[in-house]
């Protein structure tokens, strides 16, 4: 089974998420911050992470640069997940290594359509 | 709604956009038909009715059909379909055509635009392979008012994260509050004109590539037949048909047939197979070229 790590510090949003993607057949875990999130990467990296942008301790922005600098072999799906819907913000989210990028609000299609378009359904 | 009325109304609808209703769409005549009630101010259903019997308001006749067409749609919807414009049919077309240099697309239920531009985005990023090429993509649909959004080429949030790489939406998108609008170079590549698809679509010319996806599956079988003849009579010898992914010409035309080597594309079936042997003959130089 495909595992998914959905990021962020809103507990309603990881709990959406969470719906949306046990729906599609993933296994989730969740963290509220970058700093969590770079814990349980470390232990278990997944193929795919739901990253959201403003979060207490890392940011998103942070913790994706992170992640990237990790050795080859090492590479999940990003899919940036965030209320920062401005062309500046999503070029930037692209240029440290996103593969996607959703805008909130989000449904159950958009998400879909995000995760195949990262090849993962 | 009495029954007489939704007979009426199942009849009217049939005539005049194809849609084949069965009797338990009950519930959606009537959750479609009541805001065309409101909006026309009139009293109820007979008085609807009333007016389509007596052919008064072109308005409200347009509405009624408007009101029941579905204009669920996507941006590069399936994949397989343009998946296979982007590896077979394009590369096939540049070999076959590059005498000519001319191209001829036809989205026959183009709703609200996101399948032509989805196209449109596909030839720009086809890029000089189409330098000194004369595309011309055709997007008809029965209902003006998807039409009229679909030239507008404006989304919101949800319809353009359904479908569209974030790189092609910041590629060829402005965002203009909170809406993203589609680049003024491929509005001006898509030639939008309001085609009811029971009515003669000789006018249109021959095409090379046809889309007529997700409407045949609202029409009877009889109707379904005729639409997908007339469709292959506009179709080049050596053109290609593609279909929504729920339906087929299987059992309801020899016109077209699938082709045998591309799941999701029909050509010329047996029907008009000795015209298109006696067309110019180079199906099988684009089948070389593709492999």
């Amino acid at each position: 089974m495909k595992t998914c790590l959905i990021v962020d510090d809103s507990a309603v949003i990881r709990k959406v998420a969470r719906r949306i993607v046990e729906g599609l057949g993933f296994r989730v875990a969740e963290a509220e911050d970058g700093r969590e999130a770079a814990a349980l990467c470390e232990a278990a990296m997944p193929e795919v992470i739901l990253l959201d942008w403003n979060m207490p301790n890392m940011d998103g922005y942070e913790f994706l640069r992170a992640l990237r600098r990790q050795p080859d072999g090492m590479r999940p799906k990003v899919v940036f997940c965030t209320t920062e819907n401005d062309v500046a913000s999503i070029a930037r989210a692209l240029h440290a290594g996103a593969d996607e990028y959703i805008m909130k609000p989000f449904d159950r299609d958009i998400v879909t359509a995000k995760l195949q378009e990262v090849g993962l359904t | 709604m009495t029954d007489i009325e939704f007979e009426f109304l199942r009849g009217y609808l049939k005539q005049r956009s194809g849609l084949a209703l069965t009797a338990e769409k009950h519930y959606l005549l009537e959750s479609r038909l009541m805001p065309v009630c409101r909006r026309f101010k009139l009293s109820g259903f007979s008085d609807l009715v009333g007016c389509l019997r007596l052919s008064r308001d072109g308005a409200i006749e347009r509405a009624v059909v408007e009101a029941m067409t579905t204009n669920e749609t996507f941006f590069f919807r399936d994949r397989t379909p343009f998946d296979l414009f982007r590896d077979v049919l394009l590369p096939q077309a540049l070999a076959a055509r590059a005498g000519q240099r001319r191209l001829r697309i036809w989205c026959a239920a183009a709703s609200s635009g996101q399948e032509p531009y989805s196209l449109a985005m596909m030839l720009a990023e086809a890029g000089p392979r189409l330098a000194g090429w004369r595309v011309e993509l055709v997007a008809t649909d029965l209902s003006t008012e998807v039409l009229e959004k679909a030239k507008l080429g404006l989304y919101n949030q949800f319809e353009v994260q359904r479908g569209l790489p974030v790189q092609l939406m910041l590629k060829h998108f402005e965002q203009v509050g909170e809406q993203w609008r589609i680049a003024q170079s491929l509005r001006d590549m898509v030639d939008f004109r309001p085609l009811n698809l029971l009515h003669p679509f000789e006018q249109l010319g021959t095409f090379d590539i046809v889309y007529c996806r997700n409407v045949l599956i609202y029409f009877d079988t009889v109707t379904k037949a005729d639409v997908l003849r007339r469709i292959a009579e506009q179709l080049a010898p050596d053109g290609a048909v593609l279909l929504g992914a729920a339906e087929t010409v299987i059992g309801i035309t020899d016109t077209l047939a699938p082709d045998t080597d591309n799941r999701g594309l029909y050509r010329h079936g047996r029907a008009l197979a000795a015209g298109a042997a006696a067309a110019p003959a180079f199906q099988p130089a684009v089948r070389r070229a593709v492999r």
